[in-house]
């Protein structure tokens, strides 16, 4: 059941990714290419995808526990440290330069296997360098 | 408006797609108390991390992102993609699988769900990959690479 609703979920927003032009690393860089053909898409997707959100975390509270599960296990980290802003500059760094992050990535996987493949290959040894390295 | 001035942007289909995006986080928070971190789930799916929900889980949230993709595709006729080369979409991959990994979460993770929550850590992880981003284009640029 619960792996289920996971489907699911991944399988909305992998809909939305498509739907929202996210798939698309032209898009991507697109926006973050202030200084050529700025294009302005990756905002509404991000406003959009805020609002419910920022309702759910509303809700959140209300409830003893999720509806589906036996408890909420949510990140408790509040430090700032090194390795947060190391790793997203680097992260932001592949963004920028591939126009693709986890999410677009695999969702594209079945539709442009060829394209996405190394990208996804190259991204799990990056998961494995960090895995490996980092203690 | 937004027409007119950015000829290329899709303000609409991008905010109906991004409410889809912020549903599916929302099922995956109040149904199943978890993050819609697709970094973090992805590395779990793979056995490359010992956070975050069974399994079993990951792999099927991991599963829909194609799945999803490929209704899209089935009603709309396709979905747009343009790539670029193979050296730079693997160097890419790698700043992407580390970054992500180091940096505790991707766009999804941060940017959607921790910019909702008002996380203070998703705040500023987010304001650096987008500063990065910009960064980074803007370094191609100037080097003539675009």
């Amino acid at each position: 059941m619960r792996a289920l609703i996971a489907l699911a979920a991944g399988a909305l927003f992998g809909a939305g990714l498509a739907l929202s032009g996210m798939a698309d690393p032209a898009r991507v860089r697109a926006f973050l290419d202030l200084f050529g053909a700025w294009d302005p898409t990756l905002a509404f997707v991000m406003g959009g995808a805020i609002l419910p959100m920022a309702l759910a975390w509303r809700i959140r509270p209300r409830m003893d526990r999720p509806l589906a599960d036996e408890a909420f296990v949510l990140p408790e980290t509040r430090t700032l440290d090194g390795r947060l802003a190391i790793g997203a500059i680097l992260f932001g760094a592949g963004w920028g330069l591939g126009g693709l992050c986890p999410g677009p990535a695999i969702a594209s996987l079945v539709l442009y296997p060829l394209s996405v493949a190394p990208f996804l290959l190259a991204m799990g040894a990056g998961f494995a360098l960090h895995r490996f390295t980092i203690r | 408006m937004i027409g007119s001035l950015f000829p290329e942007a899709q303000p609409l289909a991008g905010f109906a797609g991004g409410l889809m995006i912020g549903l599916a986080a929302a099922i995956m928070l109040l149904g199943l108390g978890r993050i819609a971190g697709v970094s973090g789930l992805a590395a779990r799916a793979i056995g490359l991390s010992d956070g975050g929900p069974p399994r079993l889980v990951a792999l099927a949230f991991i599963a829909g992102l194609p799945l999803g993709a490929l209704l899209v595709a089935f009603v709309q006729g396709g979905v747009a993609a343009q790539f670029p080369s193979l050296p730079v979409i693997v160097i890419a991959g790698l700043l992407v699988g580390y970054g992500t990994r180091l940096g505790s979460g991707c766009t999804s993770g941060h940017g959607v769900c921790g910019l909702s929550r008002l996380s203070r850590r998703s705040l500023v992880a987010t304001a650096l990959f987008m500063g990065s981003g910009f960064a980074t284009i803007a370094g191609l640029r100037a080097g003539g690479l675009i």
